[in-house]
């Protein structure tokens, strides 16, 4: 049985907030293959193109007949748990402090023995379970068996939460609840367990709507935030920084056309100010204290979530200047992913296709709900993956950019 | 495929000279100087001058950035045979093997084989988390409970496919620990009790502290030369009846239950002309004695799956029935690095040769010293064995 979750205690300021420790990051390039599909919540191995052969660990030739054609195929990760240990010492800093720690040895169906961290909810060797892959603190794919049926309070077990951005009990930051997306956001966290959300709305003078419902909730506190206004950024970090265990950031402006069709670039500016250097003002201002934060208990640091789109992957004409606002958001937040990461904080990159909201009015059916696109949000940090692409659109998109990043730009610009 | 048991025999090569560069916890020495040490022993041992030394087979994990070579212009050596066996527990065994065949073919008269690594206060921490680049990528991400783990799995499913108890893996380290008391350069020096084993801080469940050897520093080393040259320079040796090597054994097994001494052993004995009941003693590579249990299985001397029979049956000490591990095996004596590779054959050496510095065992004529090692994922994929015999048997 996995004992659920209980509320942390209100944190002693006295008392020293342990450092980020990460577990052992090294890998070899052939093993990164195993790290880029679990970042998309996917489990694969290298399977041989010639004789089908499933290959574990990772390696540059098929160990049955040596051929260098090696595939990264989903694997369903049926297994049999032959063996399993819990370890109550380790050589590693961060596995030191973590112990006692559950670990199995599989026997995958499709062939492999592998070594999995182990879920509580498994039954002991032997038994049947399901393995998956999930990003660790050091965010390295790392495979986890889990029991074939769902448990009780799955996703509180201690090992799991270590791989996940678990909202149950942790403090948000939704940095714009002005949107129907943002507003989405803020219900969907509390949904999902959140012990506090912070939701920053610019100019506090004027009201809008929603507003009166989003504050009524007793888990929300409205606070002014304007991501174009460096002092605002700052200031509010000062105020919460040191307590915000995730930052959603769904702050965005968002106007159509290209570059033809306008004169001036003031709209292109102040997409940039809000897409690309709000996000700048915002990483510079909360992610150190974030990131210092990464391993303060249950309910640490763990998550900051970016609102991109799928535009940023390849210039939609239509939206161009929005798209050139999120494809540097994109770059900028790939920079972000790589210093949070040593304080163990994953970087989030969601990428929805056109949301049903009036900057898209135009643009035809089908659009992603802001509801949809909120669960879609909440979903990848219960996963703990790096990358989303919520609706079919961006699924389409995202097909056919892996394809063929040409062939897409093509197709767009027609 | 089984050895084809037509091997040349090794009738007119021999092992002398055995020895031991005494331990040490942790060292501020290099591996360098370690194999300095043991070089230098061997030469008092035998009655050599360095430049009677034209071979040398060395095993270390600690003496990056070198291998063997370097050696060479550190130690003042000059060799025209060398060879250099990172291999872990299977290094003494292969070294030896690689060694007889060096002087039968004359290409060498005499090979210090040398097992030496030194262990400083960090050493085992580095040496895990880059052993090889499959326990990097899919092992130490896992807990980083090292080799400790890895054999918490092995003990766990033999202990529910085999019936084993923890008393029985316990009878095992106790009756290696009398052995070792009598041993002068055991790490361990105090009399091991059952309850102790039982009652000791847990590891890696079911693996508790005594289960584990003490990674510290030293080294083992022996000489190769021909029968020939041993009785012109008045040693005594030991002699080689078989041997056996065999690398990622059974790759198919989801998880290691038997090592490549199965596929092997029937060679090994029709090679020695002897049967396992023969056998006076056995140095198993007893990282885990789990592992020896396996190995006692795999080299015949009970079935597979009847380990904790045999186990019940015995008591092996070194006055007792079926010793192993005669100056106490690692579990006793610790494991420096590679030497515990050839921990197992300098003690057989001595025993054959009455060179005791452990008890002996009394009248024994044949030994087995098994080698095995190499966890680079899930499995030791090295196993070796040698039998040896006393000059005139």
């Amino acid at each position: 049985m996995i004992p659920p979750l209980v509320r942390p205690k209100l944190k002693n300021p006295i008392l020293r907030t342990p450092l980020p420790v990460l577990p052992p990051w090294m890998r070899s390039r052939a093993a990164l293959g195993l790290t880029a599909a679990a970042a998309l919540g996917q489990f694969r191995l290298q399977v041989c193109g010639e004789c089908d052969a499933v290959q574990y660990p990772p390696r540059e030739c098929c160990h049955s007949c040596l051929s260098d054609q090696l595939r990264w195929r989903e694997q369903s990760g049926s297994g049999e748990l032959i063996s399993e240990t819990t370890v109550h010492h380790s050589q590693d800093l961060y596995f030191s402090e973590r112990m006692p720690w559950r670990l199995g040895m599989v026997r995958l169906d499709a062939g492999p023995t592998v070594v999995v961290h182990l879920h509580g909810g498994c039954a002991p060797a032997p038994a049947r379970v399901r393995v998956g892959a999930r990003l660790d603190k050091s965010g390295q794919g790392v495979l986890v068996a889990f029991p074939i049926d769902e448990v009780l309070n799955m996703a509180d077990d201690r090992q799991l939460r270590e791989m996940t951005c678990d909202p149950k009990f942790r403090k948000v930051l939704v940095t714009d609840g002005k949107t129907g997306v943002g507003q989405a956001v803020v219900r969907n966290i509390i949904a999902a367990g959140a012990d506090l959300v912070w939701v920053g709305y610019a100019e506090p003078w004027k009201t809008f709507a929603g507003l009166t419902e989003l504050a009524a909730q007793p888990q929300v506190a409205m606070l002014p935030l304007d991501l174009t206004d460096s002092q605002s950024v700052k200031t509010l970090a000062a105020e919460i920084g040191g307590k915000v265990d995730i930052l959603i950031n769904t702050a965005e402006l968002h106007r159509a056309h290209g570059i033809a069709s306008r004169s001036g670039i003031e709209v292109a500016r102040a997409e940039m100010d809000v897409n690309y250097f709000g996000l700048l003002r915002l990483a510079q201002e909360f992610g150190p204290v974030m990131r210092s934060r990464g391993a303060d208990g249950q309910s640490s640091a763990t998550a900051w979530v970016n609102l991109l789109s799928i535009y940023a992957l390849s210039n939609y004409p239509r939206h161009g200047t929005f798209s050139a606002s999120k494809a540097a958001a994109l770059s900028l937040s790939q920079c972000l992913r790589a210093e949070m990461r040593p304080g163990a904080v994953r970087v989030i990159n969601v990428f929805p296709g056109p949301i049903d909201d009036e900057w898209n009015q135009a643009t035809p059916q089908p659009k992603l709900t802001p509801e949809a696109l909120a669960k879609a949000v909440v979903r990848a940090l219960k996963d703990g993956v790096e990358d989303v692409y919520p609706g079919d659109v961006a699924q389409e998109w995202l097909l056919r950019w892996q394809e063929s990043p040409k062939t897409l730009e093509r197709e767009l610009s027609t | 495929m089984p050895a084809s048991g037509k091997d040349r025999d090794y009738q007119d090569v021999v092992l002398v000279a055995p020895v031991t560069v005494p331990y040490t916890r942790y060292s501020i020495r290099s591996a360098h100087w370690f194999v300095a040490q043991a070089l230098s022993r061997l030469l008092k041992e035998s009655r050599l001058m360095k430049a009677d030394i034209d071979g040398m087979s060395l095993g270390s994990f600690m003496l990056a950035p070198d291998t063997a070579i370097g050696l060479t212009q550190h130690l003042g050596i000059t060799v025209r045979w060398l060879d250099y066996v990172p291999l872990g527990g299977a290094s003494g065994i292969v070294a030896l093997r690689r060694a007889l065949r060096a002087v039968q073919a004359g290409d060498a008269e005499v090979v210090a084989c040398i097992g030496a690594d030194t262990n400083h206060v960090d050493s085992f921490r580095q040496t895990l988390g880059s052993f090889s680049v499959f326990a990097r990528d899919a092992v130490f991400p896992y807990g980083s409970g090292g080799p400790n783990a890895s054999f918490a799995f092995l003990t766990s499913y033999y202990m529910r496919s085999c019936g084993a108890t923890r008393e029985d893996f316990g009878k095992l380290c106790v009756a290696q620990r009398d052995n070792a008391l009598g041993y002068p350069h055991a790490m361990f020096k105090k009399k091991l009790t059952l309850d102790e084993y039982l009652g000791a801080r847990l590891i890696a469940d079911p693996i508790r502290l005594f289960d584990c050897v003490m990674p510290c520093a030293g080294a083992e080393a022996f000489l190769v030369m021909t029968r020939q040259r041993a009785e012109a320079l008045g040693l005594a040796y030991a002699t080689v009846r078989s041997t056996c090597e065999r690398h990622n054994a059974f790759p198919e097994d989801p998880i290691q239950m038997r090592g490549g001494w199965v596929l092997d052993r029937e060679h090994l004995y029709g090679a020695a002309g002897v049967e396992p009941s023969d056998i006076d003693f056995v140095q198993t590579y007893d990282d885990y004695p789990v592992m020896s249990m396996i190995q006692i299985e795999d080299l015949g001397f009970c079935k597979k799956g009847e380990g904790p029979n045999f186990i019940r049956r015995n008591s092996f000490t070194v006055d007792g029935s079926f010793p192993i591990n005669t100056s106490g095996g690692q579990l006793s004596v610790g494991q420096a690095g590679c030497a515990a590779g050839f921990l197992g054959v300098v003690e057989s050496i001595r025993q054959l040769t009455d060179c005791n510095l452990a008890r002996p065992v009394p009248g024994a004529r044949f030994a087995i010293a098994v080698g095995f090692g190499m966890i680079t994922y899930d499995r030791g994929l090295c196993s070796g064995a040698a039998v040896l015999g006393r000059a005139n048997a």
